[in-house]
């Protein structure tokens, strides 16, 4: 369950890798539109095991019908895909992305705009993007490679994707089909699986404590049930991320990834 | 038949200060940035630009030309932040109308459709709606009452777009992997102009590639402009990828004033044949940092036809 120790020592990147390939699991014949290198070797991998009927892009305008190391080509197409239709599939649902987030906060809400005063912004970012018709229209899952408090805050500064309280106030076209799934960090895995819909910890990768990661995020995280954690056992009844099975190690490292773009999103971490 | 060649510097003369202005092309990708060029060398200013915003936001920018920006982002692509964008804002430079992708594209789809706005399931829930006080929302008149944001059509007085063919009359080709928004912007304004890598006869666009590529019609063109190269350092596929050494040397050129001033007093004080005299020239600089040695007439050329 835990990393061996040897040469075949999984790396927080691998256990990254395979937390965000399970977003897609079940996902049937839909998009996966992974941002970043993590998920997109997540997204490669969920197709080349547990998820063949994924629909992935080139990063440009084809849907592949291959699974090519990203970056590559795209031998096989098995569909037209540009912007303008991209964003339309948006609207029939048949789409999970897993985005990046500046800021989250503890109801999901992600902000990849600007940091401060939106009129007079301390630092401007890309700005809004697609992140408001995503989340009201398809399931959306984030990535964040460096979980700080200063990414997951207590109030985004420009609400882009929106969380659940935003659109329960938004009322019922904003929760229709709204469905912010999952959360996956370089620390652990987080939803909003709970009464009230905040963020809850789901597991932490291995090596990694419930210290923590409450040391870096800005909000108090919800427990999985039946943790309790206490003096003695601090981390007592955190499901630690599962590790990527053997075959699955295989095709992140010999066939996704065999130049290691894994391990400069997230570093390998010492003792 | 009608002919409608004609200059960069003419499609500047044509517009006027305090237009909106509509700019095709995606982030860093098929901009017309010869045409921006133009408007960098006229006297136009409180200029609103509507842009899926790459290096021609930031170019405009930078030379204070813009009054109101109307874009969902603004991004070099391989570079993610655009460095004259960022500043810009964080100086309060201009008034922003920051839009949703989808709620861009229909506005744009709603202009040229001359509707006044289109339901779109995006905006509720998020700040878009709230840093964009004027836009509205609509109930569905239907059974089910879904209250949608009506996203207001994004008409333009005038759309800039770059294409890879064209011919005299105005009908532009596409022979790259996507259209981006380019006949919608075109549709959406008042006057359209097409700058293309090279204008050809109407016997050549159907050569070039299948009917479908024929993405703009001389119906909405107003002027067409042969501008080789005029998407650099843009990309424009298939004739050519984006220059990221040129892109890279925007980026650290914009990060200080005096570095700046340089940068555009070597690039963007000429005409456009002394722009690409100079990228020439750059790329030669560079291909000597990247081999140690001088390469002389050996600098690979990205502009390669294909057929």
């Amino acid at each position: 369950m835990t990393a061996e120790a040897g040469p075949m020592t999984v790396t927080r990147a691998e256990y990254c890798v395979a937390a965000c390939a399970d977003v897609w699991r079940g996902a049937g014949e839909v998009l996966a539109s992974p941002m970043g290198t993590v998920p997109a070797l997540g997204a490669r991998l969920a197709k080349l095991t547990f998820s063949p009927g994924l629909l992935l892009t080139d990063g440009e305008a084809l849907l592949v019908g291959d699974v090519p190391e990203p970056g590559d080509g795209a031998p096989v197409a098995e569909g037209w895909l540009p912007y303008r239709r991209h964003l339309a599939l948006v609207a029939t649902g048949r789409r999970h992305v897993m985005m990046g987030a500046s800021q989250i906060d503890r109801y999901g809400n992600q902000n990849i705009s600007c940091i401060g005063d939106w009129a007079r912004p301390s630092r401007q970012l890309l700005g809004v993007r697609g992140a408001p018709v995503n989340t009201l229209n398809h399931p959306t899952s984030y990535w964040v490679p460096r979980h700080s408090p200063r990414t997951f805050v207590e109030r985004v500064d420009m609400v882009c994707g929106v969380g659940y309280d935003r659109a329960a106030a938004a009322g019922p076209s904003a929760t229709r089909y709204h469905d912010v799934r999952e959360v996956v960090s370089d620390l652990g895995v987080f939803d909003f699986a709970t009464p009230d819909r905040t963020m809850r910890i789901r597991s932490l990768h291995p090596g990694v404590r419930l210290a923590d990661v409450r040391e870096a995020t800005g909000f108090a995280l919800r427990m999985p049930d039946g943790a309790m954690p206490d003096a003695r056992t601090p981390d007592g009844g955190v499901p630690a991320t599962r590790a990527p099975d053997a075959a699955e190690l295989r095709l992140i490292r010999e066939v996704l990834d065999p130049g290691g773009m894994r391990d400069r999103e997230v570093p390998p971490c010492g003792p | 038949m009608t002919d409608k060649t004609m200059t960069a510097d003419d499609v500047a003369a044509r517009l006027a200060s305090g237009m909106t202005i509509g700019i095709g092309g995606w982030g860093s990708r098929r901009k017309p940035m010869a045409l921006v060029r133009a408007l960098l060398r006229s006297p136009l200013t409180d200029l609103t630009i509507v842009s899926c915003g790459g290096p021609d936001v930031g170019l405009l920018a930078a030379a204070g030309k813009i009054r109101r920006l109307v874009v969902p982002f603004v991004t070099l692509d391989s570079i993610p932040l655009e460095p004259h964008f960022r500043a810009a804002r964080e100086r309060g430079a201009f008034a922003l109308t920051e839009l949703d992708e989808a709620m861009f594209m229909w506005g744009l789809t709603a202009a040229g459709q001359r509707l006044p706005f289109l339901p779109v399931r995006a905006g509720p829930g998020s700040d878009v709606l709230r840093v964009n006080p004027h836009i509205r929302t609509v109930t569905s008149p239907y059974a089910d009452g879904e209250e949608l944001a009506a996203v207001p059509a994004l008409r333009l007085d005038a759309a800039l777009v770059h294409l890879n063919r064209a011919d005299a009359r105005g009908n532009g080709q596409y022979l790259g992997p996507d259209p981006y928004f380019d006949d919608l912007f075109c549709e959406a304004a008042d006057a359209a102009y097409v700058s293309c890598e090279r204008i050809v006869s109407g016997a050549e666009l159907g050569r070039a590639g299948c009917p479908r590529t024929l993405l703009v019609s001389r119906m909405f063109v107003s002027g067409v402009v042969e501008a080789p190269r005029g998407a650099h350092f843009t990309s424009c596929a298939p004739d050519y990828g984006r220059d990221e050494a040129f892109q890279r040397a925007y980026v650290r050129a914009a990060a200080d004033p005096d570095a700046w001033a340089a940068f555009a007093g070597r690039f963007l004080s000429g005409d456009e044949d002394d722009y690409h005299a100079a990228v020439a020239a750059f790329s030669e600089e560079t291909a000597e940092e990247t081999t140690g040695k001088p390469t002389g007439g050996t600098v690979e050329k990205t502009a390669g036809e294909r057929p």
